[in-house]
């Protein structure tokens, strides 16, 4: 039985990889293509760290295998949102059939600043604090 | 299970080919650091099943150091593509 679910985990785990490897060829842009890989890597990554643990069922390997997996889940989107950040950034070009970039008529690429068409006057003024950094 | 084994061996092989096309054909610095990230990824998977292959659980430790490697180098090209250097993509 375990040696089943062991296999099901492997075989599904390097298909999620395949799948995201296939996205990352196919898809037409860059903020697609981090979302084909992001998760779906993670994903195979995931199954087949369970399948270890399945495997070996020592205290210390599951322990292991389990450390892998929390890292995966704590890092892959923290990556994903840099990279995805500095793309943007960097200018890199949607997909001609993008149908909402929110971010392009409120945000100012020199100065890093974002409005929210609220602005008046009085709001938009900066204020130092005294927590401030001088 | 060796079988199984052998076939999701073949399948992740396949994984690096096409994310390898990806990172010569990328057409920005942004799509090849992608790629790379997805690199790190199917080969912690491959380590994962070459430990199950060879019975020796001390691969994990590789696995480990890989995972970690490549979020390191992802924060690192992401900072050096937000800050602006020389770039030849």
């Amino acid at each position: 039985m375990i040696e089943f679910i062991k296999g099901v985990f492997i075989l599904s785990g390097a298909l999620f990889m395949l799948l995201a490897a296939l996205g990352i060829l196919r898809l037409p842009d860059l903020l697609t293509r981090m979302h084909a890989t992001t998760k779906a890597a993670a994903l195979g990554v995931i199954l087949i760290m369970l399948a270890v643990a399945l495997h070996f069922g020592e205290v210390d390997v599951v322990a292991r295998a389990l450390a892998i997996i929390v890292f995966i889940l704590m890092t892959a989107p923290v990556a994903a949102h840099v990279i995805g950040r500095a793309g943007y950034f960097v200018g890199s070009k949607l997909w001609s059939g993008t149908v909402k970039d929110e971010l392009r008529p409120n945000y100012d690429p020199l100065t890093h600043e974002l409005k929210s068409g609220m602005e008046t006057e009085a709001n938009a003024r900066r204020e130092p604090k005294e927590s401030d950094p001088s | 299970m060796e079988i199984v084994i052998l076939i999701s061996q073949v399948l992740m092989a396949l994984a690096l080919i096409l994310a390898f096309v990806r990172v010569v054909r990328g057409p920005s610095l942004p799509d090849r650091v992608v790629a790379l990230e997805l690199f790190a990824s199917i080969v912690v998977g491959l380590v994962g099943l070459t430990a199950i292959q060879s019975d020796v659980s001390s691969f994990l430790d590789a696995a480990i150091v890989i995972a970690l490697m490549g979020f390191l180098a992802a924060i690192g090209f992401a900072r050096f593509l937000e800050r602006g250097g020389p770039r030849d993509d």
